[in-house]
């Protein structure tokens, strides 16, 4: 079982989550072309190792926030709030094999 | 390669010590191929089948970073049918369950293929009207699919409890869904291909390729360089990566699909049961054990390993279903990696880097499609172009917003 810690609410158990997958992805300009829409709304980084992706509270405050999370391992390695710029990981970020 | 028979395995087993030969060789990759296949599951292992057997190719290598089949092909519950919504869906898995229904004689080897039909249940009114839409389509899609009333499920299931929180309404049947052995599909296929000349390539993982104009010259792996003009990834939950060391992106989200069995008991189960709304199936192997699933846990994970909520929600919904086993202990529960497309339609056919070909986005449902992707990749290998069974199934259909979009249409996807 994972348990998430809620910025707002503290550490929960997984069940009272909804994952929201990969953070920080901007919506291009009305003027883009087919391939950037493709790209932006299809393509994903899909990174094993440290991958910075959104989850939402929704059996508990309602929130959305980011986290920091291996996903070789599940081990949860940072948290912010939306909006925040994604905190640097010293000797973590980059993927595994 | 010795061929299986009553009368080989009356030999061997007379024998005081049998003396198998080995089934297919092991061997260390030579330095060019005219077709690199990479990743020694189901698919990888059917298209080098296929290339050899019916396209006449020799110097073909299935290069495998573990072993055969230690990814999704050996981790599956084994379910094939074709009762698809979309007409470029049916035609595709109707295909591959015909090509099912002959394989043991095609590769000499027992897939033991049960064609003991899947049944879906309905849990209300609404669901049993969409049902017999779903149905009618399939109808149309030239598949077989019956609706059934809860007396003729309870007649075909008779341990199932149709008073669940939500009543079994109906549901509706497709007589040849079957389950088969995935370790026989695997093997079987690696066998013989092997057999036709297929170099089988384990422990050799692929890092990167040698890409020149945009054209595929070879691929790097842990086991040196190899030259070749045309390499086709079937690589499952490892696409994203692997494609992006060839500078693609890909629409694939791998995530952890999880199954497990009980302990064997007699035979008791008819069919392959599955509900869509309290989300989960199962069906009893040919050893006793009951296998069970449900969905994937719907979070990125490359750890190939079950969260234990799921696990229990399965396990309460198939009680819900048969509370006749709440006896019963679980043996073993498992996962694999499995690649997620965003409309639940496999990814095949050609990339923007010429040589380069793609065979992925399975997610949960790839076994049943093993040996029509072998068919089809293997035909859109040596022309260059996408077999028609797959042409709507192409890496441009996101730009092109024509989606199959069979996750919407399918219910469980398995
Ligand atoms: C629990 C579970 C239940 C399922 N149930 C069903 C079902 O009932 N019916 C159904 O139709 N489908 C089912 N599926 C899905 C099905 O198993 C898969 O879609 C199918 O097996 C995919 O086959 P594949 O050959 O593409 O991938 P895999 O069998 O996963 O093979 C990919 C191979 O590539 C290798 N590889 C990865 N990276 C590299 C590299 N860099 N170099 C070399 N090799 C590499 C891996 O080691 C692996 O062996 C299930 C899956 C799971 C996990
Ligand atoms: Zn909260």
């Amino acid at each position: 079982m994972m348990q998430l810690q809620c910025p707002y609410c503290g550490v929960r158990d997984e069940m009272e989550f909804r994952f929201g997958g990969q953070s920080h992805i901007t919506r291009p300009s009305p003027e883009a072309t087919d391939a950037e829409w493709a790209d932006y709304l299809f393509n994903r980084d899909n990174l094993k190792g440290v991958h910075a992706e959104r989850w939402y509270h929704g059996f508990g405050c309602g929130r959305w926030f980011n986290v920091l999370r291996d996903t070789s391992t599940h081990e949860m390695l940072g948290v912010y709030r939306m909006g925040a710029p994604r905190p640097a990981l010293p000797g973590k970020d980059g993927e595994t094999p | 390669m010795k061929g299986y028979s009553f009368y080989s395995i009356l030999k061997h087993g007379m024998r005081r010590k049998p003396r198998w030969p080995a089934a297919w060789h092991d061997v260390s990759p030579q330095r060019s191929y005219d077709a690199v296949i990479v990743g020694g599951g189901g698919h990888g292992l059917a298209t080098a089948y296929y290339l050899a057997r019916t396209h006449g190719m020799r110097r073909v290598a299935v290069l495998e970073k573990g072993w055969l089949g230690g990814g999704n092909s050996g981790r599956n519950t084994q379910v094939s049918r074709s009762n698809y919504f979309w007409p470029e869906s049916a035609a595709f898995y109707d295909r591959s369950l015909q090509l099912y229904e002959t394989l043991s004689h095609e590769l000499n080897f027992n897939v033991m293929l049960s064609q003991r039909g899947i049944l879906s249940l309905a849990h209300s009114h609404h669901e049993l009207e969409t049902m017999r839409r779903w149905a009618n389509a399939i109808q149309v899609n030239d598949v077989d699919s019956e609706i059934l009333s809860p007396q003729q499920i309870k007649k075909l299931e008779p341990l199932i409890n149709l008073d669940t929180r939500f009543p079994v309404r109906g549901g509706f049947i497709q007589r040849r869904g079957a389950i088969s052995r995935h370790d026989a599909v695997n093997w079987g296929y690696a066998r013989a291909a092997s057999a036709l000349g297929v170099d089988i390539v384990q422990n050799c993982e692929v890092t990167g390729f040698d890409l020149r104009n945009g054209e595929v010259r070879g691929v790097e792996t842990t086991r040196g360089s190899i030259s070749t003009e045309r390499v086709c990834l079937a690589v499952a939950g490892h696409s994203s990566q692997l494609a992006a060391r060839a500078g693609l992106r890909l629409p694939i989200t791998s995530m952890s699909l999880q199954a497990m069995v009980s302990e064997p008991i007699k035979p008791v189960l008819n069919t392959i049961t599955m509900s869509a709304v309290i989300h989960m199936y199962v069906s009893q192997s040919d050893r006793g054990e009951l296998v069970l699933g449900g969905g994937a846990d719907v979070y990125n994970s490359y750890a190939q390993r079950g969260g234990l909520p799921l696990l229990e929600q399965n396990v309460a919904a198939m009680l819900e279903l048969f509370p006749v086993f709440r006896g019963l202990r679980l043996l073993r529960q498992w996962a694999g990696t499995v690649d997620i497309s965003p409309d639940t339609t496999p990814i095949m056919g050609l990339t923007p880097v010429k040589g380069l070909y793609i065979n992925a986005g399975w997610g949960t449902g790839g076994y049943k499609a093993i040996p029509a992707g072998g068919e089809t990749m293997a035909h859109t290998i040596v022309s260059d172009s996408p077999h028609p069974l797959i042409r709507a199934f192409g890496l441009d259909r996101f730009a092109t917003g024509r989606l199959v979009d069979e996750g919407a249409a399918a219910g469980v996807a398995h």
